[in-house]
Order: structure tokens, then C-alpha cells, then sequence
């Protein structure tokens, strides 16, 4: 457990790095790439010294490091405002979608793979496997414009894009979620059917127990341990599928802000999002071997 | 599903070799037909500008494979090379490689990418460069496990035994008996990079605006959903077949070498 958590700050440590790096990596000076180059020299020195770039380099990574461990992100180069509040909005935003995606592809995807392993062969199972299929392999900047042409042009159900109704987040709730249904679709039949024949699962038959207590309590519980560090891992693809997702609905997330960011080159932004969302896909991962190794009894010592 | 993907790489390779034989310039503009719907003349239909869309997502493809031949290139030598040593020398340097390849794994999916890309102006080189450097993690971690696997066998004991030098049993004995897994894993690879490429482009991070590409096409199509919903559909389309394509064909090598999962 300890060494799973000194793993977890080194990642977090190394995340802290690279972003920082971001801005000493740009080719040519910074400033200037900031700033424009028909900015005045007065403006490039107060920024320079603002950004802590006329520091040495160990300097400004132990500044930094103390900004941070007090909450401080910086100030954003366009706006000139504090980056945290701006920030905090953002994440809120963007978990809330990532967890409405997450509560729907979990609910549906365990159902959907049990259905098709109970009934594993036939027509539901087929059906269910080739949908599922069809979802892997869509890309998030497809499915999204898909569901806006379907849901909002045609039937007219759903706003387009926006923040302001309060159904707005069900189109790109369900863009982040049907691919990661499927995954749990798929996972959920596979590991269910490796132990349809298994000891467990035939002493519950011999014991006279119904086929629904078969499935929930000795089949869906057994499969259930692993599954979880599976979406665990998915939750990477769901925030890096957050980025495009945000951007085709306008969904004022870190995705969205880590895009416009780049594209107004407010680099001090764009380092922020790319800390946090790697942070947060750190710590989820870190929950996620947590919680495996206190549910599964045989994974505690 | 055997048939569906074989027809649709078969159309592609003949789109590829029509569009070199008939010499189509993609970029020809005609605004008259802005946004025309698909015809017998121009099967796809027209964009926003005039351009036949067929032959521009043909030219996209190229560019798009273009790149992922230049990222595969990079990232599979320099992730064997590190997994290989890694798993062959093993001890303090195992560790590090280990403790790299994790803290590259802590950047979800394309977020490195987006980050490298964001620095470095857009263009061909810099997209290669930013795609290439979370691309090595994945082979480097495959090769490392493969290394393991071979290294205890038989063959590999006995002609050390017979005292053949480290680089011999590497390059005789363990990189051909990791050849296979990591082809099916470089073709999984594309599939990746192919909508990897295609999300950087469409967030106006990979091409820039007169070369074809596959998610500016996919930008510019979601502007005119509205007005010609086909633009979007046969762009995204295309991506979506090409991409199953190459992953049924991944699917279908890994089991005719019967690749073992780890």
C-alpha cells in the first residue's frame, strides 16, 4: 500500500515536471511567442519576471512547487486574472459529465453484458455484441456530431451545444459513454463466461438456487473485483475523450479550456489543465487499486 | 465481417491507385458547387469550398499514413530497444525504464500528444514528434514483457551454454521470437494513431488549413452539419471503416500466430 502510494506522488511529481517543462521547451523565446512581437520591451521584462522566467531553473521549479502546494496556479496571460477560479469552474464542469458518463456506461454496460452472457450464442448475444462492436470503434469527434444530427436535427429531443438548458449535458454525457459501454459490455461477457462452468456456479445449481441469484450473487459478483480496476484504466479515455467532446459541444470543461488555451497560447492555462487532468486519471487510478485490494480478500496481504 | 473489412481496404487501395492514375488535384475549387450533395459525377459530393471530397480524403488518408508510417517507424525501434534491454539486462536499469514507462502511462491517452503539440507549431514534423513520444511506451512495455517470456526458455539457455555473447542471443534468438507479437501490436498501433492524428487535427493542433487532412476535414464538416449533414457522415465515415478495417486485420493476425495475452 505504501509503496503504491509513493508510486502515485512520484507520478504525480513527474506530471509536475513535464508540465513544467511545456514552457521551456518552446522553441525561441517564450515571451515572445506569448506576447507577439510588436509588443514593448517594458511589457516582455514585467511578464518574464511575473512567469519567474528570469530565474535560474531549479529556482523556479522549488517556486512553483510552494505556489502550487498553497493553490496558487499562476495568473492567465490573456484574462490577467487568477487561473484558479477559472479552473475550479472547469473541473467542475468536466466531472460532472465524466461521472454522469461513467453511472451510465457502468448501468448499462453491466446489464448489457450480463444479458449477453447469460444468453451467450443467441440472437440478444450476437445483437449485443455487434452494437457494442460498432461503439468501440466510433471516435469520439463522430459519435458526437452523429448524436447531434440524430437527437437535435431530426427529432429535435436535445439542444445542440451550449451550457444553458439543463438537458444540455445528456449529448455529451452519452458521446463519452457508449464507447466506454461497450468496453464494459465486452468485458463484463468475457469474464462472465470464463466461469459459466466453474466449481462456484455448479455447487450453486446443486444447491436448487434460481437462475437470477446464480447470475447476480455468485457469477456478477465474482467478475465484479476485476472489472473495477478495468474501468479504473478506462477513466483515462474518458478525460482525454472529455478534450474533443467539449469542444464539439461547447462544454465550458478543462478540455475545452485546455484547447482555447492553446489556441490564445495562454501557456500558464494550458499547463494547469494538463496538470490536473493527469493528476485526477493518477488519483482515480490509485482509488481504483485501493479499492481492489479491499474488496478482494485474497489480494490483502 | 471477414468480407466487410477485405472490401474496405480493397476500395481504398483502388482509390489510392485511381486518384494516381487519373492525377486529380484534390484542391481544385469550384464554388458553384459548394457543398453539393453526393452525384454519379462526385460520389462523395463536394465541401465547403468547392473540393471533391472523395479525392480529398483519399489525399487525407495519405497524409494521415504518412505520419503514422514516421511514428510507428520511431516509436517501435526505440520501444523495443528500451523494452529489450530492460528485460534482458534487467536489475537498476530495469527499474528506471519500469518507473519512466509508468509515469508516461499517467498522461491519459492523447494528452501528451496535445501538450507537445501545443508547444511546437503545427506542421508534419512537429506532429510526428508529438505523436511519437507517448508512442514508444506501449511497445517498450510489450517487448520488456516478451523479453521475459523468451529469456527462460530452452533454446535461449542452451546457447548461452554454449556461450554464444549477449548481443548474438539478442539479436539471434530474442527479437526474432518477438517479431510477431509486436506486428500485431504495431497494427493496433495505427488503428490508434489513425483517429489519434485525426483528434489533433480536428482540435486544429496537427495539419494546418490548405494540406488534407482527416480531422480538419472532420472540423470543417461539424461547422455545416446543419446545412449538408453528408459532409460529416462520409468523413467520419471513412475514418470509422478504415479504422475497423486495420483492426479486424489486427485481430486476424493475433489469432493466426495464436498470440498468447499477457
Amino acid at each position: 500500500m505504501l509503496k503504491l502510494l509513493l508510486t502515485s506522488v512520484c507520478q504525480i511529481f513527474g506530471i509536475f515536471l513535464i508540465t513544467f517543462l511545456i514552457l521551456h521547451l518552446i522553441p525561441g523565446d517564450p515571451i515572445l511567442v506569448m506576447m507577439g512581437e510588436s509588443s514593448s520591451l517594458a511589457d516582455q521584462e514585467k511578464l518574464r519576471s511575473e512567469l519567474g522566467l528570469d530565474k535560474s531553473i531549479i529556482e523556479q521549479i522549488i517556486n512553483s512547487i510552494g505556489q502550487l502546494a498553497q493553490g496558487n496556479f499562476g495568473t492567465s496571460i490573456l484574462s490577467n486574472m487568477p487561473i484558479k477560479p477559472q479552473l475550479l469552474d472547469a473541473m467542475k464542469n468536466t466531472y460532472t459529465l465524466a461521472s454522469l458518463a461513467l453511472c451510465i456506461a457502468i448501468f448499462f454496460g453491466f446489464i448489457g453484458g450480463i444479458l449477453a452472457a447469460k444468453f451467450h450464442g443467441s440472437y440478444i448475444d450476437r445483437c449485443i455484441t455487434n452494437v457494442s462492436l460498432f461503439f468501440i470503434s466510433i471516435p469520439h469527434f463522430f459519435l458526437g456530431p452523429l448524436l447531434i444530427l440524430m437527437m437535435s436535427i431530426y427529432l429535435g429531443l436535445l439542444p445542440v451545444s451550449g451550457m444553458e438548458s439543463k438537458y444540455a449535458i445528456i449529448l455529451p454525457a452519452l458521446t463519452l459513454a457508449l464507447g466506454l459501454l461497450a468496453v464494459i459490455i465486452k468485458m463484463t461477457r468475457n469474464s462472465m463466461l470464463e466461469i459459466i462452468n466453474s466449481d462456484v456456479v455448479r455447487t450453486a445449481r446443486a444447491k436448487g438456487l434460481g437462475e437470477l441469484a446464480i447470475t447476480l450473487h455468485h457469477m456478477f459478483r465474482l467478475v465484479l473485483i476485476p472489472l473495477i480496476t478495468i474501468i479504473g484504466m478506462q477513466f483515462g479515455s474518458l478525460l482525454s475523450g472529455a478534450v474533443i467532446t467539449e469542444t464539439i459541444f461547447s462544454w465550458d470543461g478543462l478540455g475545452r479550456l485546455l484547447v482555447t488555451s492553446i489556441q490564445t497560447r495562454d501557456y500558464p492555462v494550458t499547463q494547469a489543465c494538463i496538470l490536473i487532468i493527469a493528476s485526477s486519471y493518477v488519483f482515480i487510478n490509485f482509488l481504483t487499486e485501493v479499492a481492489y485490494r479491499f474488496l478482494d480478500p485474497r489480494m490483502r496481504h | 465481417m471477414k468480407q466487410t473489412a477485405i472490401a474496405i481496404i480493397l476500395f481504398w487501395v483502388f482509390s489510392l491507385i485511381y486518384k494516381i492514375l487519373s492525377g486529380y488535384d484534390s484542391s481544385i475549387m469550384q464554388v458553384e458547387e459548394i457543398l453539393a450533395t453526393p452525384n454519379f459525377t462526385y460520389w462523395f459530393g463536394k465541401d465547403d469550398f468547392g473540393r471533391d471530397i472523395y479525392f480529398r480524403l483519399v489525399d487525407g488518408f495519405i497524409n494521415s499514413f504518412l505520419i503514422i508510417f514516421c511514428v510507428t517507424f520511431i516509436s517501435s525501434i526505440s520501444g523495443i530497444f528500451i523494452g529489450v534491454l530492460s528485460g534482458y539486462i534487467g536489475g537498476k536499469l530495469d527499474q528506471t525504464i519500469k518507473f519512466i514507462t509508468t509515469l508516461f502511462m499517467s498522461f491519459p491517452g492523447i494528452l501528451l500528444a496535445i501538450a507537445f503539440a501545443a508547444i511546437l507549431s503545427p506542421g508534419k514534423l512537429n506532429l510526428i514528434i508529438a505523436l511519437s513520444i507517448g508512442g514508444w511506451v506501449g511497445y517498450a512495455r510489450l517487448a520488456r514483457a516478451q523479453t521475459l517470456l523468451v529469456k527462460e526458455q530452452d533454446f535461449v539457455k542452451a546457447s548461452q551454454s554454449m556461450g554464444s555473447t549477449k548481443s548474438r542471443t539478442i539479436f539471434h534468438h530474442i527479437l526474432p521470437a518477438l517479431s510477431t507479437p509486436m506486428i500485431v501490436e504495431a497494427t493496433y498501433a495505427v488503428a490508434g494513431l489513425i483517429i489519434a492524428e485525426a483528434s489533433l487535427s480536428f482540435l486544429g493542433l496537427g495539419l494546418q488549413a490548405p494540406e488534407a487532412s482527416l480531422g480538419g476535414m472532420m472540423r470543417d464538416s461539424v461547422r455545416y452539419l446543419l446545412a449538408s449533414p453528408h459532409y460529416a457522415i462520409i468523413v467520419g465515415a471513412s475514418i470509422m471503416s478504415m479504422v475497423f478495417a486495420i483492426n479486424f486485420f489486427g485481430d486476424f493476425l493475433h489469432k493466426f500466430w495464436g498470440i498468447k495475452d499477457n
